[in-house]
């Protein structure tokens, strides 16, 4: 898979599904998305942005869950 | 038979963890902490067939590792305490994630009983499960039961005492990972000194998960390895298994393990669990279509919060007034009852007015966690932080933090315990203390009266409304500079679920709101009633005038006391803002509350009102404010700048006494008294000298 193809969370539109590759990077944040269930594999679908722009709300099977731009940022996904 | 149990719940938040936790127990609780989001826990026991069953309500948690306290928290029970079952609470609607959890406390070697929550739901949903399979997959009993009907509650604790009583043999199972971290995996375990996990119960899955955590590199049991004996040894092989799975897999081992975990759910997931065809559209998306609207999501929060507000003091008010009431009269019978003298004076002004003051925030107290406790068991509570982060992440705080701070506008105390809904310390802590900064309903009465007395009334409501504002802006720019010089580092994460939505039973609101109110009576009447006697000692003492005779008068007496010295103390430092001693004395009352402000301005400036009785009649029908606008040489200006003062400096004592016991040091309550006081001096001096600068309000 060619980096160039590859969009994060951020890159999704309300309804739009996508699938996750890779998470960037290594720490804390990036290990509580993964007990958050967000992991290579996964599949979502952005639902909504807050009032203000920021944060996203994402829908994966069973749950919803909420994260900021810059921390969508981190995960990358192959679109639907 | 008979004996005792100890089981521990844990299970993801959210997951229904409290609610079967209040079904198992009832009403015999042992209040620990805070519920919820706390880091203590939670006990409580139920008799059982012949048993005798202590039950630990864990925090709830997406994972085991060392990341937050309410994980380690968590861990640090299973793994010290003497658990016999640990019943692991799973939601049924979304168990794919729920399990995560289950894989890691099967490597904690606990034996371990599933209660799948919310079956009715999940039904409703067109998830159907293999109870069976389900069950034979993860070698874990599973029942089925319903939190919010109360259903299963027998067969769980059947469950319970059935796992305790054949327990005995039965094999150690785990989950597996691919071979070469299996091969690592061992290679760690031989060098783990035997004391580390020997003549401890399941010590085989002890070793085996030390070594998982190790190979993860998780920093708690790292640093309890670093300081074992052999731990050159031990590490060296952590790292060189580290680096080999590194190269082979091109990313962090943790990240292979959590994969590891995730397969074995999603086949143990698929094997045993049927989702629907095309996904329903649940109530809960129905909802938010409308509350988290890109437009309404806005207002409909504004609503709720004027609501919350609404109840919280409205309907608070009344019980207030009857409190405040009941403890008048009864300061009124002890005064008949008692003989003048000390003994009257500190039980009726020091302890029945300490613990009056207590006690008279109690209907707020408990209004508003009715409140919070309802929005929390619905799933609001995550929706108010998502709809309003942006805005507090401007500042360096996180959407969290938005409640407390607008239930600081009532009072201070409620809105610094409901800040325990924040997880991140720092957060926590900045937003704290930028909560005194929000002007409280106790301050209302100082500005009332001073604007009444300065103000045009044309002007009085901006001048008002003015005061509220410079609170708010100094907040945030407050909040700002502690995020980033004295609480540097980066804020929580907002990954954060959004809950579905659900209709709380009334016991456990009641519990939850209970539970918290009880704390508040407790942790806080105890600090403030010495306080509220050592407030009391200062106004009293020295009893006597300097030549030995007793007080003419009680402003005489007041101008004497310890309080009074202080005032004359303390008047170089607030002359520069316009203020005389007497305004230092009422300063220094107000610490015990702001209203007192009010109180003590009043007994200074009436008590020389009788002298100015005798000089004409007209004086005796003026109105207090009008008293106190003629007696105390203010300007409009000086008015003013007494307002901001107020509004700024040191938080009352309740305040300062629920800061001690929210952060369990006196290290941020001294912190933020001194805070407040330089931001106060700075704020006010500014005012002041700007006005006679251009001449406002001279």
């Amino acid at each position: 898979m060619e980096t160039n193809t590859l969009n994060t969370i951020s890159n999704l539109h309300p309804g739009e599904k996508g699938r996750v590759y890779r998470i960037k990077g290594t720490g804390p944040v990036q290990r509580r998305l993964v007990d958050m269930g967000i992991v290579p594999g996964a599949v979502l679908e952005m639902e909504r942005c807050a009032p203000l722009g920021d944060p996203l709300e994402i829908k994966l099977t069973g749950y919803h869950l909420s994260l900021r731009k810059e921390e969508a940022d981190l995960v990358e996904i192959i679109k639907y | 038979m008979s004996g005792m149990i100890t089981i521990a719940l844990a299970g993801n938040p959210n997951a229904g963890k409290t609610t079967i936790f209040n079904n198992l127990t009832g009403s015999h609780q042992h209040v620990g902490n805070y519920p919820g989001v706390t880091v203590e826990k939670k006990e409580g026991k139920v008799r059982f067939r012949d048993y005798q069953i202590t039950v630990i309500d864990l925090p709830g948690t997406y994972s085991l590792t060392a990341y937050s306290p309410e994980e380690v928290v968590a861990r640090n029970v299973l793994l010290e305490e003497d658990i016999d079952i640990v019943v692991n609470i799973v939601d049924a609607t979304n168990i794919e994630r729920n399990l995560i959890l289950t894989t890691q406390l099967m490597e904690l070697g606990a034996p371990l009983v599933i209660a799948l929550n919310m079956v009715d739901m999940s039904l409703e949903q067109g998830i159907s499960i293999d109870l069976q399979l389900f069950s034979q997959l993860l070698g874990v009993q599973v029942v089925p039961v319903v939190g919010r009907k109360n259903t299963g509650t027998t067969e769980l604790l059947e469950a319970v005492v059935r796992n305790f009583e054949e327990r005995t043999g039965l094999p150690e199972k785990y989950l597996r990972y691919s071979e070469d971290i299996e091969t690592q995996l061992r290679e760690i375990a031989n060098t783990l000194p035997e004391e580390l996990y020997k003549n401890k119960k399941r010590s085989e899955s002890l070793q085996r998960w030390i070594s998982i955590k190790l190979l993860e590199n998780d920093r708690d049991v790292v640093k309890r390895i670093e300081a074992a004996s052999q731990s050159g040894i031990i590490m060296e092989q952590v790292k060189k298994s580290r680096s080999m799975l590194q190269q082979k897999y091109g990313q962090e081992p943790e990240m292979t393990i959590v994969e590891g975990r995730y397969a074995f759910v999603r086949g143990a997931c698929r094997e045993a669990v049927s989702l629907p065809a095309v996904e329903r559209v649940t109530t809960t998306d129905k909802i938010d279509r409308f509350i988290l609207h890109r437009v309404l999501g806005l207002p409909v929060f504004l609503v709720i919060m004027w609501l919350l507000f609404q109840m919280t003091f409205t309907l608070g008010t009344p019980p207030m007034e009857w409190i405040d009431a009941g403890i008048t009269r009864l300061g009124e019978y002890l005064g008949r009852l008692l003989p003048d003298g000390l003994l009257k004076s500190l039980l009726i002004d020091g302890v029945i007015g300490g613990v009056g003051g207590v006690i008279v925030f109690l209907p707020n107290i408990m209004f508003l966690f009715l409140g919070i406790s309802f929005l929390e068991a619905t799933g609001y509570m995550a929706r108010a932080a998502f709809v309003t982060d942006k805005m507090m992440h401007v500042v360096g705080l996180h959407g969290k933090s938005f409640i407390p701070l607008i239930l600081g506008f009532g009072c201070s105390i409620p809105a610094i315990m409901a800040t325990r809904t924040l997880e991140n310390a720092r957060d926590r802590l900045a937003t704290i203390l930028i909560i005194p900064l929000m002007s409280c309903g106790a301050r209302l009465p100082v500005y009332t009266l001073l604007t009444a007395a300065f103000f045009d009334k044309k002007i009085a409501g901006n001048i008002l409304f003015s005061v509220y504002l410079a609170g708010i802006i100094l907040a945030m720019i407050m909040a700002k500079l502690f995020r980033t010089l004295l609480l540097p580092g980066q804020s929580e994460p907002f990954v954060m679920e959004l809950p579905a939505y659900r209709l709380p039973t009334l016991k456990s609101v009641v519990i939850q709101m209970w539970i918290r109110a009880w704390h508040y009576l407790m942790k806080a009447g105890t600090v403030i009633l010495a306080a509220s006697v050592i407030i009391w000692t200062l106004f009293t003492f020295p009893l006597y005038g300097p030549h030995g005779m007793p007080h003419p008068d009680p402003n005489s007496r007041m101008e004497q006391s310890y309080a009074g010295k202080i005032g004359r103390l303390i008047e170089p430092v607030i002359k520069p803002l316009g203020f005389d001693w007497k305004t230092g004395i009422a300063l220094l009352a107000g610490f015990s509350a702001k209203e007192v402000v009010v109180s003590t301005l009043g007994t200074l400036y009436s008590i020389e009102d009788i002298e100015s009785l005798k000089e004409g009649e007209e004086n005796a029908a003026a109105s207090f404010a009008e008293r106190v606008k003629e007696q105390s040489g203010y300007t409009p200006l000086v008015a003013y700048v007494l307002m901001l003062f107020v509004l700024l400096y040191v938080p009352c004592l309740a305040t300062v006494v629920i800061v001690y016991r929210e952060t369990n040091s006196w290290k941020w309550p001294l912190f933020l008294v001194l805070y407040t006081l330089v931001l106060a001096w700075v704020i006010s001096f500014a005012v002041y000298r700007t006005g006679l600068l251009l001449q406002i309000g001279g």
